[in-house]
């Protein structure tokens, strides 16, 4: 195996990844730390590109339009958090029929307004080559936001102020009141930080899709999984998950395609809940102690 | 047998109740008489839905299982009534085709299940699970348009769907218009009535038991394993028979009955209807597909946002349903204008805290 070949499949096992930890991190927050079942989720996704496609259109650069895009989406996370989520931290199924049927009416409703398709913008250009492959640079771009999200998490969550009184009030809302902290504020904040996670992934893969009102769909398999995976902590479980499940999804569309990779995935799924309840992290925690 | 029909796990009893049902069957019988033919055919399509929604309330609200899977076996037992309806011929093989079409949606179930309920799979997870297998299977049929996708003379088509089989046909009588529309009636009668008496029978019971509490359960020497599978084989029977009559119906069936937002309107149904009650089940997922056919007449998406807003409004203002609220508001009035003012509710059943 050559250096070329080895580098081909590193870039195809880090545009999974990528793809995965950008569609998964919003509702590893969302979900995994405040158990919401957020199944809006690939609707804030879509929020994020819509926006970035629009600022594009009007003449915005487009990587302030993607950062514009996830604030926005951030935004109306905390509005929809404020008005719904807010009742449902205690009733979690109640929590994905409620966000369902916001979903519903979200993906509707711009297909009424927006209609089925707009204009939009092209992959940005530039590619560079390695051996006899030549590879698109803006797919590096997204491995390395991908990474970036993740140490940005790691950050908030563990070395900030607001990471403590968020981890305090996720383990044990009402000690954490009792001792001062705000928890609805830190609940809104947490929610419009995952909503905003998801608008800047819908940023970052609008330049590469065809942009539909239910394009959200094609996201929250993937997120749902790899959340799953991952577990009850957040910042341990949802990398290694990414690259265990990035692992069998490139071996499997490597030899078998893409709807085996898809298949193989749920398995491994079923596989691990079965194993591994409480998902991936379970097992890094017990190690850590 | 008989008086399993009223229990503690259905609402409505009585010669009142049974009144009731009557007047509404006879009113169903002899509607074909004053109805145009197009309509008749309408009232048959909401009919063929209603197994599906019924499967789902036993699913969900007396076993205490979210399966988002309900389309999943609509699709399979859909297809697999395309495919058979075609390869054996057609004419009256058509009914050996819907039988087995039902069963390969009950052995889906039964191995989908299976892996689920034995790998301890529950709660949310068991929605994310069947909603994933779900859209796998809606993604899988959609790339089939190739020709090298075909089972004998049927092809899958991909997104276009298949198309060109038969309906149901006895001899040489075929089962569209209001035939179709007497034999969904007959079919709704009996399935409404034998998950009558299966939710008030023992097994009945204990399924019910598994919902509340199933270390109770188990620590009662039932293996809640076996009777959470048999609930969610029949359950997803159900929504098989719904998908092979459609594909009968219309003669035809695509990958998009199967993917989003076709595997959130049972959903809908259910939970705006009342998921714990079969009778709540059945008369609200009646109203809103008639409702929802009236609006899509005009606009899909209007009625899919309306749907969306249903739900959601489900969720916040009465959480167990709005039919089965405004069933007990109407039988609680009831009494109370008949007991002269001292209203005497109902013993309360026992609700799920959080199912």
């Amino acid at each position: 195996m050559s250096a070329a070949d080895l580098f081909s499949f590193f870039y195809q096992f880090a545009d999974v990844f990528a793809f995965l930890i950008l569609s998964a991190s919003g509702l590893a927050i969302v979900f995994g730390m405040m158990g919401i079942i957020n199944m809006a989720h690939g609707e804030f996704i879509m929020c994020g590109a819509y926006v970035t496609v629009g600022l594009v259109n009007l003449g915005v650069p487009l990587a302030l339009a993607q950062i514009l895009a996830a604030i926005a989406a951030g935004l109306i996370g905390v509005v929809v958090e404020y008005f719904i989520v807010r009742r449902f931290y205690k009733r979690p199924l109640d929590s994905l029929l409620a966000t369902w049927g916001l979903s519903l009416i979200v993906t509707q409703s711009m297909l009424l307004i927006v209609g089925s398709s707009i204009r939009g913008i092209g992959t940005p250009e530039g590619s560079f080559a390695v051996g006899d492959y030549t590879f698109s640079t803006y797919r590096l771009v997204l491995f390395a936001c991908a990474v970036a999200v993740l140490v940005g998490l790691y950050i908030i969550f563990m070395k900030t102020r607001f990471g403590v009184l968020a981890r305090a009030t996720m383990q044990n809302a009402a000690m954490a009141k009792a001792l001062g902290a705000r928890t609805g504020r830190i609940y809104a904040i947490s929610f419009g930080i995952g909503a905003g996670l998801a608008g800047l992934c819908g940023a970052l893969y609008a330049p590469t899709m065809t942009l539909i009102p239910t394009m959200g769909a094609t996201f929250i398999v993937e997120s749902f999984v790899t959340v799953v995976v991952g577990g009850a902590n957040v910042l341990l479980g949802t990398a290694p998950a990414a690259i265990f499940l990035a692992m069998i999804r490139m071996a499997l569309n490597a030899s078998y395609g893409q709807i085996i990779g898809q298949i193989g995935m749920l398995f491994a799924v079923i596989m691990i809940i079965r194993i591994l309840p409480e998902g991936l992290s379970s097992v890094l925690v017990r190690r850590g102690r | 047998m008989l008086r399993l029909l009223d229990g503690p796990q259905t609402l409505g009893k009585g010669p009142k109740f049974w009144a009731c049902f009557l007047v509404v069957l006879v009113a169903a019988l002899i509607y074909p008489l004053f109805a145009d033919s197009y309509d008749v055919g309408n009232f048959a399509y909401f009919l063929l839905w209603i197994f599906m929604a019924l499967g789902l309330s036993l699913m969900w609200g007396y076993a205490g299982m979210l399966s988002f899977g309900q389309t999943l076996f609509f699709g399979i037992s859909g297809y697999t009534y395309g495919v058979l309806a075609i390869v054996m011929g057609g004419g009256s093989t058509t009914i050996v085709a819907l039988v087995l079409s039902v069963c390969m949606a009950m052995l889906a179930a039964a191995i989908l299940g299976y892996f689920m309920i034995w790998g301890g799979i529950s709660g949310i997870f068991f929605g994310i699970v069947t909603l994933s297998a779900t859209l796998v299977l809606a993604f899988f049929l959609g790339q089939t348009a190739g020709s090298e996708w075909h089972i004998g003379a049927a092809r899958l088509n991909g997104f276009n769907g298949m198309q060109g089989m038969d309906p149901l046909t006895v001899g040489s009588l075929d089962i569209e218009g209001s035939v179709l529309y007497y034999f969904m009636l007959v079919l709704i009668v009996v399935v409404y009535v034998a998950l009558r008496m299966f939710v008030n029978s023992s097994i009945g019971n204990v399924i019910v038991a598994t919902r509340e509490n199933p270390q109770r359960a188990e620590m009662l020497g039932y293996d809640v394993r076996k009777y959470q599978l048999l609930a969610f084989v029949i359950g997803s029977g159900l929504a098989g028979l719904s998908g092979a009559l459609y594909t009968s119906w219309g003669q035809f069936i695509t990958p998009s009955s199967i993917g989003l937002p076709a595997a959130a309107m049972p959903i809908v149904w259910v939970a705006f209807s009342g998921r714990s009650d079969l009778t709540a089940t059945l008369v609200g997922s009646f109203l809103l597909l008639f409702g929802f056919q009236t609006i899509t007449i005009y606009s899909q998406q209007a009625a899919l946002v309306l749907m969306g807003a249903l739900l959601l409004a489900t969720v916040m203002v009465a959480p167990q349903g709005f039919v089965l609220g405004v069933g007990r508001l109407i039988a609680v009035r009831w009494k109370r204008w008949r007991g002269g003012g001292v209203a005497k509710t109902e013993p309360a059943r026992l609700q799920p805290d959080e199912v």
